[in-house]
């Protein structure tokens, strides 16, 4: 999938209603694309990289060729997603209730 | 015998000296004279006598009577060679080594003389010893003499004259060098063991071996493998591109989009409803996901396809059926699970026309254009030009193709779909390796048809029998379908006077193998039975019908729609003269409605307007009946079910047909 594509489709998802803001993050655990203000996408970053890993560590110690593709983590005000994917995370925020 | 002489002759220089001393030493010191006892006194005249005297080199008292005897003549002979030599003085050296003990003896008396009295007797001394002195030289007087004696006496060690040097080479300086490596790294590694970690090196190690047990090769090339991959790895962490979440992307565009239009997915799934049951056998359309896409706004929906394998998926081919405003096109592809954005995005150059998405290869797709050509994308290669296209070379048409069919796969298995347009061709295209082979299968012109204009016949639609696979029908621009063989190419095997109009659509029934439904401008939509020319049913529906579809779940249902925005939906086992559900489904009055599929399983439906817009509409349990099972007793299925239910409306019509005739 080219850059240009990829780019694309987060611009489609950062435009959608509702939708509050997206974060790629590196293997590093930096954010590499965000359209959040840096502080906010580090904190989510950091934190929901330790929830991801320890998700992913709980689906795959229970069968090992398991591997996890989404953690979506309903709240009150949104809705979370998360996806490990190659070492980097995707991190979309939502509000469905908009 | 020498010394003797030698003596005698020095007695008597001495007494000579003595006297003519004495004569001068009465002189010089007069009165104070004093004579030696044993003096001779001469007179005047024996003072006066000159008394000569001769040197000669003989010494006179040498002797010469030395006589020895000679064994050669055994006698003695005088020696006439004698020793003349005659030493008068002799004075033996006084010097001495410095470490003799004579020296020191001489050393310390001479201490003594000189420091009690600087006479001249002792002169004689130092006079001797200046030379060993060199800075001596310049003094005469005694007393100087004797105290510069005494003052060098330490310069006395340098008697040899040698001297002694001594010099201190240079020394190497000292230098301290010293240097620190760096310190080899470290690093401290901890990490907790999972089952799942333990798991991937087990994997891993796995795939290693493989390939080893593939490649076979010596160690270095597997180092340079493995180089290359901590290369590759180095490569993959360090680049920061987000290309790796593209997967993720394109997933969560599809949540967030089920997050927005929840409840339309809701009522996808689960909403059934429930006034149907008091409406008794009406039905109504329940409107899902609107599907649009703005650079295709302008464009029209010409035909519309369902993805055989990927349900949720469906082509939509866009272009314009306003033949003065022929332009670009363009070929989309919508899930259902992402109803804002098309999954692909094909623009083309002339308008789509038709399409058909291969059923065993759902990522083959046929395409005919407006232009004439016919081509075939594939789904799984990149890009956005097809990978097969008609050229003018090979076999292109030379009016709008009007419809495309995916056959069954020839003999080679390679695959092959027939194109029909209006010049009159029928053409079958294969697919072999790079290159679309065109082969004409029929040329409809005027000896087919007596009625044909003399350019031949203006093919519209066409469509193929499922079961008989040589039997195809075609419809005309004139309104005219005809039923034709791929065996018999030069004429048509029947011909129906269907429509008044352009036929838009003809289809067989999918469970039927007589039936064929067909619809036209003329607003008529006809059901036939294709042994018999004329039509079964006629539904007049007060508009020109765009597209007629059969259901997949009955053979007695199918839908239409026409221009002025209505969905028509019918099951003639319901109702055989009037549509169950009739339903406007498009925002503004002026749309009109150009196409209409079934989904293969759900219960919905798709429908294309002429403003590019897709709508998704649910079809409410009343127009999806299953007839009632009786008690105790098992509700059959299958096509056979299906057929002989229409197989049972047909009979109740050719009855009193047959009767009449």
């Amino acid at each position: 999938m080219l850059l240009a594509e990829v780019e694309e489709t987060l611009k489609r998802i950062e435009a959608h209603k509702g939708v509050i803001g997206t974060i790629v993050v590196n293997a590093e655990g930096i954010p590499i694309r965000t359209n959040l203000d840096n502080s906010t996408a580090v904190q989510y970053a950091g934190l929901l990289r330790h929830l991801t890993m320890l998700a992913r560590s709980t689906v795959r110690d229970i069968d090992p060729q398991n591997d996890l593709i989404v953690l979506r983590i309903r709240t009150k005000k949104y809705e979370i997603m998360v996806a490990p994917e190659n070492g980097f995370l995707l991190i979309v925020i939502q509000n469905p209730c908009e | 015998k020498v010394p003797k002489p030698t003596k005698a002759s020095s007695k008597k220089k001495v007494e000579e000296g003595v006297d003519t001393g004495d004569g001068w030493d009465e002189w010089s010191h007069g009165k104070a004279l004093t004579k030696p006892a044993d003096q001779l006194e001469l007179t005047e005249a024996e003072l006066k006598e000159e008394i000569t005297r001769i040197l000669t080199a003989n010494n006179p008292h040498a002797p010469q009577n030395i006589v020895r005897y000679s064994f050669k003549e055994r006698s003695y002979k005088p020696t006439s060679v004698v020793d003349q030599m005659a030493v008068h003085f002799v004075l033996e050296g006084s010097l001495l080594h410095q470490d003799s003990d004579e020296a020191r003896r001489l050393r310390s008396s001479n201490d003594l003389i000189f420091s009690e009295t600087a006479t001249i007797d002792t002169g004689a001394e130092p006079d001797e010893e200046k030379p060993e002195t060199p800075e001596a030289g310049e003094e005469d007087r005694p007393d100087s003499v004797a105290s510069k004696t005494d003052k060098k006496e330490p310069k006395l060690t340098n008697q040899f004259n040698f001297s002694e040097r001594a010099s201190q080479t240079l020394n190497n300086p000292l230098r301290e060098r010293s240097c620190q490596t760096e310190p080899p790294p470290r690093s401290i590694f901890s990490a907790t063991a999972n089952q799942w970690e333990i798991y991937d090196v087990y994997v891993e190690e796995l795939q290693k071996q493989e390939k080893n047990k593939e490649k076979q090769k010596a160690i270095p090339s597997k180092k340079d493998n493995e180089k290359s991959k901590k290369k590759m790895m180095l490569m993959e962490t360090q680049g920061d591109d987000f290309t790796k979440v593209g997967k993720a992307s394109k997933i969560f565009e599809r949540m967030v989009n089920q997050n927005t239009f929840d409840d339309i997915a809701q009522d996808f799934k689960y909403f059934e409803d429930a006034s149907d049951e008091f409406r008794d056998q009406e039905g109504t359309l329940l409107p899902l996901w609107k599907f649009q896409y703005d650079k295709a706004k302008r464009l029209s929906v010409t035909a519309l396809c369902w993805n055989n394998k990927y349900q949720d998926l469906f082509a939509v081919g866009m272009g314009s059926y306003d033949f003065s405003k022929q332009g670009r096109g363009m070929l989309v592809f919508y899930s259902l699970k992402n109803s804002a954005f098309p999954e692909y995005i094909y623009p083309t150059n002339s308008g789509v026309l038709c399409l058909h998405i291969h059923e065993q290869h759902s990522h083959l797709i046929a395409v005919g254009f407006y232009d004439g050509c016919v081509a075939v994308y594939n789904l799984k290669e990149e890009g956005l030009e097809p990978v097969y296209k008609s050229t003018a070379k090979t076999g292109k048409h030379t009016d709008p193709v009007w419809q495309v069919r995916w056959q069954n796969d020839d003999m080679d298995n390679n695959h092959n779909f027939y194109s029909v347009s209006s010049d009159g061709r029928v053409v079958s295209w294969t697919l072999v390796k790079n290159e679309l082979v065109f082969t004409d299968i029929i040329r409809l012109s005027v000896n087919g048809a007596v009625s044909e204009g003399p350019e031949g016949l203006v093919v519209q639609r066409l469509t193929f029998h499922k079961q008989i696979d040589y039997l195809f029908l075609v419809g005309t621009e004139e309104g005219k379908i005809h039923k034709c063989s791929k065996t018999y190419s030069s004429q048509f095997l029947e011909t129906y006077n269907a429509h008044s109009m352009a036929v838009d659509a003809v289809k067989w029934n999918p469970f039927h193998p007589k039936v064929f439904i067909s619809c036209s401008s003329d607003w008529t939509v006809k059901i036939w039975d294709h042994t018999i020319n004329t039509p079964m049913f006629t539904f007049d529906l007060n508009a020109a019908v765009g597209d007629v579809s059969w259901s997949p779940y009955s053979s007695t249902v199918f839908a239409a729609v026409t221009t002025d925005g209505t969905v028509h939906v019918f099951d003639l086992n319901i109702n055989k003269y009037e549509a169950i559900c009739q339903q406007s489904v498009v925002a503004k009055k002026k749309t009109k409605l150009t196409h209409i599929e079934f989904n293969p399983i759900y219960p919905i439906i798709i429908v294309g307007d002429d403003r590019g817009y897709v709508t998704s509409l649910k079809l409410s349990p009343n127009l999806r009946k299953k007839p009632k099972a009786k008690k105790g007793q098992e509700l059959p299925k299958g096509p056979e079910v299906e057929i002989a239910k229409m197989e049972k409306l047909l009979s109740l019509l050719r009855e009193p047909e047959q009767n009449a005739v």
